[in-house]
């Protein structure tokens, strides 16, 4: 048996680590690129998602690779993530290869099933063990999430253009030769290290920008034009809430647990949407609140072409965007978007935020932007 | 007699090129109008050369702007101070010629935007995402299909009577819609002012968005030459439309106030290289890297062998090279 994953952010570090630590043989898939989104594409209908079309892309690039069994999270339903591993079923018997497809999560048949799937992945029943490296995994994952927390500080204060580019990508590249979690954390230091090491500009107060939106969009580089590193590199320092840690700890781990798991934004949500609509769309609209409850200067709402849950808040945010008077830019992404365009859209909300507060500051409305 | 410092703006967009040179007080000078017919370094050499024949030895180029989706290109080329995008080079020069702003509806070849200012700030801006309905490439179609020349069209669209309604919402429908009524046997001038009303609609469904267009309006881009468009702009919004003098070349007229204002608050000389820099002979080479799967796709510019620009790249690997 020859495992893969799909790729969203630096989710293929975190299985990485939870792979080697049982041992298991697998192979990752290439990192997502326009050869993906097109393969991807090809086998699936127009109006999937983008997501659904990257999975399928490095479902199909792993094959090609020799993997025969696809590990994939649940996701969050009632909106299409839910039912991914059944449409990927249904899509690699109609493209007609060989690929088994392993949901980890809680399913309806109760944790006993849960067990049994795990078991298929690690060889091993010992329940002790498994716990123990789901949780080095969790870790792995956490600290992933503070190192990219640590890069987008340091991009938007760095006295050297594109120097946490070249120590954040070669980190990347050469994690891929670092086996098993105790060596992958003890690398992620290092890095952490080197980054904390370069110089910066003290005195910058760089502009603060949200990202909000659904999680595979937000979170997956590819997805959305390097958004980040965009941002970053104008010196905007950005913010987003929504993590691979998070999504492991409250959507996986809580759930399984059934521990109560909503948080600050999901409250802050609700005086706009009562019930759950699926997604992200609480954490995207709560966010949004959040963000501007601490003084951001804007937020970057994302989602791929006919997201459900995300149409609804973006039709929600323009009263946060009021109530808060808070700018908001939404961007539509899938295979058909044009990267000039997206550049041009982000370059002017920039421009926009950064007019705003020299207007706030040059004005009477003093107003402290966080720090 | 002296030269007279002016800057220089230049917006390089799908359908048009256009640059405009302003003096010390802000004030046009001259302004060219040109088609880039998918030639963009040809079309603003053309420009350039015809500005320097005419008036190259009156004047002295103190500073440089460039925008459109050709900014970056053009920058490389003539060598400028400031390089901006489209929105916020509109802005600018849509509140030099009214200060007082709030909405600005821009149409142009291959894009439409609106941009809403508060306390002269712009605060909320769109750019049509999936359809080009409405924009200029779109009317200069239809106008050769029906065989009216472009700038017949809004005389055309005055004459209506009772415009036909006209499905609006993307421009393939909207062109077997106008087919279908034509052979119905509505006029030719209901027609046209169906579509002007169609395209107004679709503007505001896909742009405004339900947000609130408040007074002064300013319509600007190429578009807003057609007397047609506009009225149909008033009667949908119940409010007068102001056009300014320089609606077709109000990119270029914006990013030529930013390299003034860049010009006049930094210190240092101008980068632009120079109109006798413009009989040069340029290249552009293009390829697929393989350093890595991303496999971007490297532009690279000569001038004489030598590389001036390079970019395309997410890693800045060959970026900085030039």
């Amino acid at each position: 048996m020859k495992i893969t994953f799909p790729h969203i952010g630096n989710t293929y570090i975190v299985a990485k680590a939870f792979l080697d630590d049982f041992g298991s043989e697998y192979t990752i898939p290439p990192f997502n690129t326009n050869k993906t989104l097109e393969l991807g594409s090809k086998y699936t209908a127009e109006s999937h998602c983008l997501p659904f079309k990257l999975f399928v892309g490095n479902l199909l690039q792993a094959h090609e690779l020799g993997a025969d069994t696809m590990l994939i999270t649940g996701g969050c339903g009632p909106c299409k993530l839910g039912y991914f591993g059944e449409m990927l079923k249904k899509t690699v018997s109609e493209i007609g290869i060989e690929m088994e497809i392993i949901t980890l999560e809680v399913p309806e048949q109760g944790l006993k099933e849960l067990a049994a799937r795990i078991k298929k992945v690690s060889g091993t029943s010992n329940y002790l063990n498994v716990a123990k490296v789901v949780n080095s995994a969790k870790n792995v994952a956490i600290q992933l999430d503070s190192l990219e927390r640590l890069s987008r500080i340091k991009r938007a204060r760095q006295l050297e253009p594109r120097s946490v580019d070249k120590i954040y990508g070669s980190f990347q590249r050469e994690v891929l030769e670092v086996k098993g979690s105790k060596e992958i954390l003890k690398f992620i230091r290092q890095t952490e290290r080197k980054l904390k090491k370069l110089p910066q500009n003290e005195k910058a107060r760089p502009l603060k920008v949200g990202i909000v939106g659904e999680i595979y969009t937000t979170i997956e580089p590819y997805a959305n034009f390097q958004l980040e590193r965009l941002l970053g590199n104008m010196g905007v320092e950005v913010t987003r809430q929504v993590t691979v840690s998070g999504w492991i700890i409250d959507d996986m781990l809580k759930k399984a647990l059934r521990l109560p798991l909503e948080g600050e934004d999901v409250r802050e949500a609700r005086a706009y949407l009562s019930g759950m609509v699926g997604g992200h769309a609480h954490h995207t609209i709560g966010n949004t609140v959040v963000h501007a409850k601490d003084g951001f200067d804007g937020v970057i709402h994302l989602y791929p072409l006919g997201c459900m849950p995300e149409i609804v808040s973006q039709s929600i945010l323009p009263a946060v965007e009021e109530n808060y008077q808070i700018p908001v830019m939404t961007v539509i992404r899938d295979e058909m978007t044009g990267e000039a365009g997206f550049n041009t859209r982000v370059e002017a909300f920039v421009d926009l935020i950064r007019k705003r507060r020299e207007e706030q500051l040059n004005g009477q409305n003093k107003m402290l932007y966080g720090y | 007699m002296d030269r007279i410092k002016c800057y220089m703006g230049i917006d390089v967009g799908s359908v048009s090129t256009n640059i405009t040179l302003i003096d010390e007080e802000d004030k046009v000078i001259d302004k060219q109008y040109l088609r880039t017919e998918g030639q963009p370094i040809e079309s603003l050499r053309k420009g350039l050369r015809d500005i320097d024949k005419r008036i190259g030895r009156n004047i002295a180029i103190a500073g440089v702007g460039t925008t459109g989706s050709g900014r970056q290109l053009a920058a490389a080329i003539v060598g400028a101070d400031v390089v901006k995008n489209e929105i916020t080079a509109h802005a600018v020069a849509s509140q030099k010629t009214i200060p007082n702003v709030r909405t600005i509806i821009e149409i142009g070849g291959q894009d439409s935007k609106i941009i809403l200012l508060k306390n002269h700030v712009v605060h909320d801006f769109a750019m049509n995402t999936v359809c080009a309905a409405g924009t200029g490439s779109f009317l200069d179609r239809q106008a050769a299909r029906i065989g009216i020349a472009i700038e017949d069209f809004g005389a055309y669209a005055l004459n209506s009577q009772n415009p036909v309604r006209i499905a609006g919402r993307c421009a393939v429908f909207a062109e077997s819609d106008m087919i279908h009524k034509q052979q119905m046997g509505h006029s030719r001038e209901d027609i046209i002012g169906g579509l002007c009303d169609a395209l107004v609609r679709n503007y505001l469904a896909n742009l405004a968005k339900g947000k609130r267009l408040e007074s002064p309006v300013v319509f600007q881009g190429g578009v807003a030459a057609n007397t047609g468009i506009v009225r149909a702009f008033e009667k949908a919004l119940g409010v007068e439309i102001i056009i300014p003098e320089h609606f077709d070349v109000m990119g270029a007229y914006g990013v030529a106030l930013l390299a003034g204002e860049n010009a006049r608050s930094g210190e240092g000389g101008t980068c632009f290289k120079g109109f006798d820099k413009l009989n040069a002979s340029y290249t552009t080479q293009s390829r697929e890297c393989s350093g890595c799967s991303n496999c971007c796709e490297i532009v690279q510019i000569t001038m004489d062998h030598d590389p001036v620009a390079c970019w395309g790249d997410k890693c800045g690997k060959w970026s900085g090279t030039a």
